[in-house]
């Protein structure tokens, strides 16, 4: 189902040592993340684990603060990089929770953003078989492209508007932040379906969730456990049949092990 | 970015040239009866119009200022430094041929004559305080539609115009209304026969040149039963240091199942004053919509008002105010349900940066044998920084017990994660607020006709330039 990972390449995403907080709280504690292309790596954990806070914190959210260590996109230095040349640059974040924006309609906001990723405007004939057959691949009625974005949606709407950008943008890497959540068994397979002919298409991903069961649809080259602030084991896809049976709780690091600052910071 | 005011850099106003005074005749500074008797006798008007403008100046004279909307502005306005009447030119041009250059040019760097070859019924053109150039297409007038400057609407239908002039908006209404009153100069006169349609807009387009200027244009739009029409206005002004006072008086009256929309496209330089008051009486079934939209000015005092005084009455007020640096936008709505089934919505939308400060102001009054009657106000305001202020003041006297309220109000500030998630997409910082802007502006922006749309959007852009950095 998933495309081949390029063994040994050249990393697309290097993580090292990442510490990074909110409101002087520090949330990620070390994380240390490799992802080379075509891979598909599942970051499952807890809620409040930090994952979402992970993934928000690569795509360059300004409300977090990096307080130490180091990120390498492609080669560059993520950190470095703003929001908008982290997207243009081939970086994707699918959200959990997309905020509103009334008033703007889907179609024009899929085109601006197509234009802004890509670098050059798509006529609007092809814009449009392209929009259409995006739609139909997700189960997504055409009407849906006047609606206003994300404006009462409804959770599997989001998602799926989510899984489209996903598919029109066609970025390097995409950052899934518990896409699953929130999904009746169809609209799951529907997502799913989406993200693994992207991964076909050769995008790499980082999927985060708490629930095993879209790694049924999607299968992860590396499972990553995430336990306060970072990673604290990586297997293969076993791994996460063995959280599913197994749970967290065996998984918890022993008291005073997490370390109190940034190494280096 | 540069700790620069925005407005230096290129959102700064499009429309802020000024021409060079070639006015043929001006009133000295200051309104006192001889400059009033002396603006009427120019006009040769009937003795009643006399009155009525010697009545208004006393009733101005007497008038306390507005202890509402901004005290400091108000009392600072200065009115013997004002010209109350400026003549630019000799007569009237039915085309633009006939329009002395130097204004003709003016009104072609507007684009008025271009919008008039492509979409619309008719123009007026008024300069200072006068009508320089007035057209209307044989089909409509054929129709038997009335389409003046008022001037002229008051020589040629004298009595249309003595019967509704100021019936609406009585010359004792408000300080600013009596000015109007005594001082009135210009404007539209605008009849609808019964049963006509006319089917694309009108427009009038009003334009300030000189400083120091009073600009007091009276428009009074009359829709006979079972009419229709679509009224547009546009206004500018160069930019000067000293203000500008713009006090026009609007009325509207729709008779049984008529229906009046007066679009507003109003873009003062940041020197212009702008006290308008606009309202409209609905009869029995018709409809009254006012779109306005309040960008430019240093202030804006304007609150249309629709009186519904015949059931299944309906009015709608839909506005959008845009704030900037040093700007006050004190706009808002009023709607007297004075019928049975009545309906009125008032949607007002407002944005304020860069220290601007908007204000919704409005009232609604529901009379106790105004059964059935339904309301739904809206207010909504975006703040795009912390130095900019909003302030919502809505008033209810609802006095019949099965009329359905509805009232909403938000307040929001340009999210964080909105803006981030429109990055995320490949968006610059500031193309995310413009869109957030846009879109917030969007249900005004769609019941705008095309062209004016695309303006808008267009005046917006320019208005957010330089807001981000």
């Amino acid at each position: 189902m998933s495309g081949e990972a390029a063994e040994g390449a050249a990393p697309i995403l290097e993580v090292r040592d990442l510490w990074a907080g909110t409101g002087g709280k520090t949330i990620l504690k070390g994380v240390d993340l490799v992802v080379r292309p075509g891979e598909v790596h599942a970051i499952m954990g807890r809620n409040g684990s930090g994952k979402s806070t992970l993934t928000h914190v690569l795509m360059g959210h300004p409300a977090y603060e990096v307080q130490g260590g180091e990120v390498r996109f492609l080669g560059r230095n993520l950190l470095e990089m703003d929001v908008t040349q982290r997207a243009r640059a081939g970086l994707f974040l699918a959200f959990q929770y997309p905020v509103a924006v009334p008033g703007v309609p889907v179609s024009s906001f899929l085109r601006t953003a197509l234009r802004s990723v890509k670098g050059r405007d798509v006529p609007a004939r092809e814009f449009r078989r392209t929009l259409q057959a995006a739609f139909a691949d997700l189960g997504i009625p055409d009407a849906f492209a006047s609606r206003y974005l994300n404006d009462g949606f409804s959770g599997g709407e989001k998602k799926r508007l989510e899984v489209l950008q996903l598919r029109l943008l066609e970025p390097t890497l995409a950052l899934l932040d518990e896409t699953d959540s929130g999904l009746d068994i169809d609209a799951l397979k529907t997502v799913s379906g989406g993200i693994a002919r992207s991964i076909e298409a050769g995008v790499s991903v980082v999927l985060v969730t708490h629930y095993q069961r879209i790694l049924q649809y999607v299968t992860p080259h590396v499972v990553h456990v995430f336990l306060d602030g970072r990673i604290v084991r990586t297997g293969g896809a076993e791994l996460a049949r063995e959280l599913e049976s197994r749970g967290y709780d065996w998984l918890d690091a022993p008291p005073g092990t997490a370390a109190s600052g940034p190494a280096g910071a | 970015m540069e700790a620069r005011n925005p407005h230096d850099l290129v959102g700064e106003y499009r429309y802020g040239f000024a021409d060079e005074d070639c006015s043929v005749f001006q009133t000295r500074r200051g309104l006192d009866e001889d400059v009033v008797r002396q603006i009427s006798a120019i006009k040769g008007e009937p003795d009643w119009m006399l009155q009525f403008r010697l009545d208004a100046l006393r009733m101005f004279r007497e008038r306390p200022m507005p202890r509402w909307g901004n005290r400091e502005i108000l009392d600072g306005i200065d009115f013997d430094r004002i010209v109350y009447y400026v003549r630019p030119a000799d007569r009237q041009g039915t085309t633009w041929e006939e329009v002395p250059q130097g204004i003709k040019d003016t009104f072609e760097r507007l684009g008025i004559p271009e919008a008039e070859r492509k979409f619309l019924a008719g123009v007026s053109a008024q300069y200072e305080s006068e009508v320089v150039y007035h057209s209307i297409q044989d089909e409509i007038e054929k129709q038997g539609v009335v389409f003046l400057d008022m001037d002229s609407g008051l020589r040629e239908h004298p009595d249309l115009v003595r019967r509704y002039f100021g019936t609406v908006i009585p010359p004792n209404d408000n300080k600013f209304a009596s000015l109007n009153s005594a001082a009135w100069s210009g404007g539209t006169f605008l009849y609808v026969p019964k049963g006509v349609h006319v089917k694309i807009p009108l427009q009038a387009y009003f334009r300030i040149n000189r400083r120091d200027m009073g600009q007091f244009e009276r428009t009074l739009i009359l829709a006979d039963e079972g009419s229709s029409v679509h009224y547009i206005e546009g206004c500018t002004a160069p930019s000067y240091s000293t203000d500008s006072l713009h006090a026009a008086v609007v009325e509207l009256i729709a008779m049984k199942g008529a229906r009046i929309r007066y679009t507003t496209i109003q873009n003062w330089s940041r020197n212009v004053l702008n006290l308008v008051t606009k309202r409209a009486v609905a009869h029995e079934d018709a409809t009254v919509e006012w779109v306005d939209g309040n960008l430019g000015s240093r202030l804006t005092m304007k609150y249309p008002a629709i009186h519904l005084v015949g059931p299944r009455a309906r009015g709608e007020v839909l506005s959008i105010a845009f704030a900037g640096a040093g700007q006050h936008q004190d706009a808002g709505a009023k709607v007297i349900h004075a019928a049975p089934d009545t309906t009125s919505t008032i949607t007002s939308k407002s944005i304020s940066r860069d220290g601007g400060r908007a204000s919704y102001r409005g009232l609604v009054k529901v009379h106790p044998d105004a059964h059935g009657a339904k309301v739904s106000v809206k207010c909504d305001a975006l703040l795009l920084d912390e130095a900019s202020r909003s302030d919502t003041y809505p008033t209810m006297e609802i006095a019949c017990e099965d009329a359905s309220i509805g009232h909403e109000a938000t307040v929001s500030k340009v999210g964080d994660d909105q803006v981030f998630y429109l990055r995320s997409r490949g968006l610059t910082e500031e193309e995310a607020t413009l869109t957030i802007v846009n879109g917030f502006i969007e249900p005004f922006v769609k019941e705008l006709p095309m062209e004016y749309a695309v303006e808008l959007n267009r005046l917006i852009r320019l208005e957010m330039s330089g807001s981000v950095g």
